[in-house]
């Protein structure tokens, strides 16, 4: 069940991976919710994890940036290892900051901070020790429009950041996490909170983005995965159940319960 | 048809009964202050400001060296237990929450919310008034700082725990270290929760009587030296309060009036910013 994704992403053309997840495993406590999971990332693709509630496809996600070290008890088997250094960032002696530094992410609800829109996103900046003003304001603009936000809101760069929707607040998390230029970018279900029409501007940021970063998403709804997505991975119950190419799972799945999700006959 | 009107009934009265107990209460506050206010107000005058206590016996006088003893010994009280309540908020909520120390930590924040105010008092006296020869202005704010800390700490903790983990995990996703996230992320999101807290402690110990009875005890004169006994109104309140002067009464109850007002005013400040905070 391990090998095949792996062997089917053999297949694939050898373009450049970002990331490799290997032989994962990961344990809220005692209770194993990642079961030897295998994958690659590609560099400057769109991966879509999808699958059924709770089958771990946010555990997955949140094993990249090192989110389960703020709790304690979690514990990961296997590693993750980020190119071009080829390092496993699940490794105990990589400091989960400097993963964090390369690997951005944006959550399900906007999550905007208690700052004013160009505080948001010069946050990560000055985390980053940049202090210089003109720089910061250049960063932010470019942030801002790589994020199709700048137009709307160039003029009110100081109003404090609740102020605007929520499609708005979503995309303000994306310049917030595009600012310190990630090399990967993870996207936990982030249109679930958003109306049809701010989905669809979400999804069109994110196809354009692929230029700058790779990215990592999980949805719920597999109409975005097959729209916004080069490969998509299904998962069960914490097990990847098939890997591939985005236009081979939804149209020729290659294995029942894969098919199974997709024609929606359950999940 | 009959059971519902019996239910109208209970309802009818159960409301009539807590609407009594409401104006019980209400009752009650309202006496206190129609009293104080009675006889307060008259007390108060330009000399009950400029002037210091009188000498038993002699004529007139004022309330300056409690009023400024009570200023500078609740200031120094906030100025302490303000970074150190904030701070030891901060460790419980997002770094202690599974720690040994903390737990404990808490445990004895609590024990110390509770803890009467004479105990603090009398400890303060042993540990810096018997020892350190002398009662001072120092010792009170130490006694009252041991009262605020808690008030502090606790709404601090409760506030921050208020946040929801999706803004917490945010910061720390851009890579921000733990510190970092606490004071400039968390904590800013609930600032006016821990500053209703500060304030709420303020006007907890402005009138506490017995922490300074054993630790500034009082002065008859004005001092702005910490170093020595210092005149505050809580104390001047009590002895004065309790004298067969009539001008001493009457200063007892106008600063009791002071004291009343100020509180209140400081709650009504702390429940308007909560408000506006909490609103927008
Ligand atoms: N903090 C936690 N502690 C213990 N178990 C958890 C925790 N978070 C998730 N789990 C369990 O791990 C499994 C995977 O959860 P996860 O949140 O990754 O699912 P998901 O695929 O993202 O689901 P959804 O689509 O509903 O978001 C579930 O069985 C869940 O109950
Ligand atoms: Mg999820």
């Amino acid at each position: 069940m391990v090998t095949e994704p792996l062997a089917q992403a053999a297949a694939a053309p050898a373009a450049a991976i970002k990331a490799e997840v290997r032989d994962l495993s990961f344990y809220y406590g005692d209770f194993k919710s990642l079961k030897g999971i295998s994958l690659p990332i590609e560099e400057h693709k769109v991966t879509a994890l999808i699958g059924p509630s709770g089958c771990g496809k946010s555990t997955l996600l949140r094993c990249f940036n090192r989110m389960h070290d703020l709790y304690p008890g979690n514990r990961y088997e296997g590693a993750i290892n980020l190119f071009p250094d080829n390092v496993n960032i699940l490794a105990r002696d990589v400091d989960p900051i400097e993963v964090r530094m390369r690997i951005g992410m944006v959550f399900q609800k906007p999550n905007p901070f208690p700052k004013s829109i160009y505080d948001n996103v010069a946050y990560g900046l000055r985390v980053r020790g940049l202090r210089n003003k003109t720089e910061l304001d250049d960063r932010v603009e470019k942030a801002l429009k790589g994020a199709a936000l700048w137009e709307e809101v160039k003029n009110r760069l100081d109003e404090v950041a609740f102020a605007m929707s929520g499609g708005q607040q979503q995309r303000l998390c994306i310049a917030r996490a595009l600012a310190t230029e990630p090399e990967l970018l993870l996207f936990d279900e982030p249109t679930s909170a958003l109306d049809p029409i701010a989905t669809g501007s979400i999804e069109e940021l994110i196809q354009e983005i692929r230029e700058q970063v790779s990215i990592l998403i999980v949805t719920h709804n597999m109409q975005q995965a097959a729209r916004v997505s080069d490969y998509t991975a299904y998962m069960y119950l914490g097990e990847l159940i098939e890997f591939g190419k985005t236009d081979n799972i939804f149209v020729k799945p290659q294995r029942k319960e894969t098919e199974d999700y997709i024609t929606g006959r359950f999940g | 048809m009959q059971l519902y009107s019996r239910r109208v009934w209970t309802n009818r009265i159960g409301i009539a009964l807590s609407m009594g107990a409401m104006l019980f209460g209400l009752l009650a506050l309202l006496w206190i202050l129609w009293t104080l206010f009675y006889n307060g107000f008259s007390a108060l005058s330009w000399e009950f400001f400029t002037e210091d206590t009188p000498a038993p016996g002699s004529e007139g006088g004022g309330l300056r060296n409690a009023i400024v003893g009570s200023l500078m010994i609740v200031g120094m009280t906030t100025l302490v237990s303000t970074p150190i309540g904030i701070l030891a908020g901060i460790y419980l909520a997002e770094f202690g929450t599974t720690s040994k120390f903390a737990a404990m930590t808490r445990f004895v924040t609590d024990i110390m919310l509770s803890a009467p105010s004479i105990v603090i008092g009398l400890f303060v006296y042993a540990l810096m008034v018997a020892t350190l020869g002398g009662f001072s202005g120092w010792a009170g704010s130490v006694a009252l700082s041991l009262i605020a800390v808690p008030v502090v700490v606790r709404t601090t903790e409760n506030m921050l725990l208020l946040v929801p983990t999706a803004l917490r995990e945010a910061a720390f996703a851009v890579g921000a270290p733990r510190w970092q996230v606490s004071l400039k992320v968390t904590l800013r999101a609930v600032k006016a929760g821990v500053v209703t807290g500060i304030l709420l402690a303020i006007a907890r110990v402005t009138g506490e009587t017995a922490p300074l009875l054993f630790t500034a005890l009082n002065n008859q004169f004005y001092s702005t030296d910490m170093s020595q006994p210092m005149g505050n109104l809580p104390v001047v309140i009590f002895q004065f309060a309790m004298s067969p002067y009539e001008n001493w009464v009457n200063l007892a109850w106008g600063g009791a009036l002071l004291i009343a007002l100020f509180v209140l005013g400081v709650n009504i400040l702390a429940r308007v910013l909560f408000r506006k905070k909490s609103t927008d």
